[in-house]
């Protein structure tokens, strides 16, 4: 009885909550988003104005498999036409930017991407006014270490990296990155195809920061991350998926979002979060310094974290999302989950990356491509053997080039 | 006995490299009608991936980028090399030497290198300009978009044009042309009406190369592109979450386009080859 009540007075008031939402004045733009009108939206609307998005792919609610078209409906509130294109790393998008074949308005880059961005005077600072819609990110996701003052960037989203293991081929829940070293497991664990988040797992296993201060430190990691490569069956990105819901691989560490998604399909799987602690990863919306639409950029940063456009997208994207309110109308499943959103003293235990030296960087990059070309036994005997049968094979096409010259001599 | 098994071994042999060859498009097919994302897990037969291709925008637009940049890149280029074809043909012989491992060059370069020294060059260009713009010559700012990205899809399929063009006009006989001369024609009728036609297969399947080339590219349009985005570059955007099925859809209407305009072209020519047996 008293549980029943308790329903009934948590019914009403978050009935009061939505009217008295309700009753602040909105603009409905489809019948699924409706943005407030307490902003003028469509200021720019008669400047003919082109916007450059570039985005992570698949990394926005864009119409397709049913969700909802977000992008469509900035256009047509704002007058503001979108021309979103895709990204596949951190690093593409540093090189795109940095070559200068294209300018942007809108990026989203990560966390120690945005850090090394902002040092290198490549962000624009946000002019705040235009985007009142900050005040509606939480405050545990603002002030970040890579842009303290939040002068450069947006939260957009945010996950953290776990192991993703198959009930059926595990027997027992791993709890600890020890798993992903486990000889039990020999050649049915994957490893991240890129340097950073593999490094990150190999200093949580030894307790190590993930940011590394010295070259030292990263060759210690480098050690253990070679150790690792006899168990491992593949260093992949997306086939994790594919391999993980067929069965084909018993753990592998990825982003908490799309652990989700695979969960959502293939329910022998499930997620964990070592007790070592993990990386809590960032992707934030930012204006390049040589954006040529500031103020429709900084606009569409605003629409962005309005909660319906913040639902969309976090519902197709399936990781996590800093807006309070976008939190608060998920639903209980998702709301309380422990994957999505970890609680306080799991988070405790998470580290964002920084923006590291160049020095470890290229440390961190030579060990990577030293320790995918190790193999156990040495493949040192290699090159020279296959440099001497290549010289072979010239010597005797020259000799018998000769002998046929000789030959047509007579 | 032992012709028959060689027989079965060369068989076996040949199934053994048609597998390895159409396997993987017809894996590829099948899951295009696979109901969930997976693609290792066959869980039921769909349609709904070409339906949701079809109101996918964004891959849309990245194919029609992608056809249009072929198809403009191709005809520019296959004209372009013609005419470098005939000209390098009427060169003396060591200078001809000379032009065409020149231009047999970029075909043997790997493609990141053209890639990023074109990128480099337009970048220059950029840097240019602001001087130039300076100096009041009024010039657009960046090429970067759609002039770079068929500038560098016309550059690295023009020698495939040449390469494929000047043995058939080497296999010419001049003194047809000659013929066609001392019966009337100037030189611009000889050459369409008596050079043209015999060249058509070879600039027709030159053309054909163009295209494919051009819609196989992502080295080089990924450094080019600037701000747009062809179809390779949209799908290798999709490999940090995963790579939608509507992909998959999408190259099963591509594979089965491109056979059928094989098979057909190959009906009528066989056809045709008929007819003309028949006539003689």
């Amino acid at each position: 009885m008293k549980k029943l009540f308790a329903v009934v007075v948590w019914t009403m008031v978050a009935l009061t909550l939505a009217l008295g939402a309700s009753a602040q004045e909105m603009i409905q733009v489809t019948d699924d988003i409706s943005v407030s009108a307490d902003y003028d939206w469509d200021r720019l609307a008669d400047q003919n104005i082109t916007l450059y998005v570039y985005n992570w792919g698949l990394y926005i609610s864009d119409g397709s498999d049913d969700s909802i078209d977000v992008l469509s409906a900035f256009e047509d509130l704002t007058g503001i036409k979108v021309n979103y294109t895709t990204f596949d790393s951190n690093e593409s998008l540093y090189a795109k930017l940095k070559s200068g074949g294209a300018t942007y308005d809108v990026i989203v880059p990560s966390d120690y991407m945005i850090g090394k961005m902002i040092q290198e005077g490549m962000l624009a600072p946000l002019n705040k006014e235009n985007i009142p819609n900050f005040s509606k990110i939480g405050e545990s996701y603002t002030g970040m270490a890579y842009d303290p003052q939040d002068e450069y960037s947006v939260p957009y989203t945010w996950g953290t990296v776990g192991i993703i293991y198959n009930t059926e081929m595990v027997e027992e829940a791993p709890t600890s990155w020890d798993a992903l070293w486990d000889v039990e497991y020999a050649g049915n664990i994957l490893m991240f195809n890129n340097s950073r988040d593999a490094f990150a797992i190999g200093a949580k296993k030894l307790g190590m920061s993930l940011n590394p201060q010295t070259v030292e430190e990263v060759e210690i990691i480098a050690q253990e991350l070679k150790a690792q490569k006899n168990v491992v069956q593949a260093y992949v990105m997306d086939e994790i998926f594919d391999k993980m819901s067929g069965g084909e691989a018993a753990m592998a560490p990825y982003y908490a979002g799309d652990a989700i998604t695979m969960i959502d399909e293939s329910p022998q799987l499930d997620f964990v979060i070592p007790e070592e602690g993990t990386n809590y990863f960032v992707d934030a919306m930012c204006i390049p310094a040589n954006a040529k639409n500031k103020e429709a950029a900084e606009i569409f940063i605003n629409y962005m974290c309005e909660p319906d456009v913040g639902l969309a997208n976090i519902d197709f994207i399936g990781y996590s999302t800093p807006i309070k309110e976008v939190w608060e109308r998920l639903d209980d499943e998702m709301k309380y989950s422990p994957i999505a959103y970890p609680s306080d003293e799991v988070m405790a235990n998470t580290e964002v990356f920084v923006t590291l030296p160049d020095e470890i960087n290229s440390a961190m990059d030579m060990a990577w491509s030293d320790m995918k070309s190790y193999d156990e036994g040495g493949s040192g005997w290699m090159v020279p053997v296959l440099l001497v049968l290549a010289l072979a094979l010239t010597g005797f096409n020259i000799w018998r080039r000769m002998r046929k010259n000789l030959r047509n001599d007579y | 006995m032992k012709t028959k098994h060689w027989r079965t071994l060369q068989r076996a042999y040949v199934i053994l490299l048609m597998g390895f060859m159409y396997l993987p498009i017809g894996v590829m097919i099948a899951f295009s009608f696979n109901e969930s994302k997976s693609r290792s897990n066959f869980t039921g037969f769909t349609l709904s991936w070409y339906k949701s291709l079809f109101s996918n925008e964004m891959i849309l637009e990245a194919l029609a980028l992608s056809l249009l940049v072929a198809v403009i890149s191709s005809v520019v280029a296959t004209v372009l090399g013609t005419m470098a074809a005939i000209g390098i043909n009427g060169m003396g012989k060591k200078s001809r030497l000379v032009i065409e491992n020149i231009s047999y060059i970029p075909v043997v370069n790997p493609e990141i290198i053209t890639g990023v020294s074109l990128m480099l060059l337009f970048v220059g260009y950029n840097t240019a300009v602001t001087v130039l713009n300076g100096m009041g010559i009024p010039l657009p700012d960046s090429l970067f978009g759609m002039p770079t990205l068929l500038i560098s899809h016309i550059t690295f399929n023009l020698p495939y044009v040449i390469f494929n063009v000047s043995p058939k006009l080497r296999q010419l006989d001049t003194r047809i042309y000659e013929a066609a001369l001392d019966l009337g024609c100037d030189h611009r009728q000889a050459f369409f009406k008596v050079v043209m036609p015999q060249l058509t297969p070879a600039i027709l399947s030159a053309f054909l190369i163009c295209i494919t080339y051009s819609i196989d590219d992502f080295i080089i349009s990924y450094f080019n592109c600037g701000t747009l985005q062809t179809l390779p570059i949209a799908i290798y955007s999709m490999t940090r979450k995963k790579v939608s099925p509507e992909i998959n859809a999408l190259s099963a209407i591509m594979f089965l386009v491109i056979l059928s305009i094989i098979l057909i072209s190959n009906a009528r020519e066989s056809r045709q080859y008929k007819r003309d047996q028949r006539r003689i």
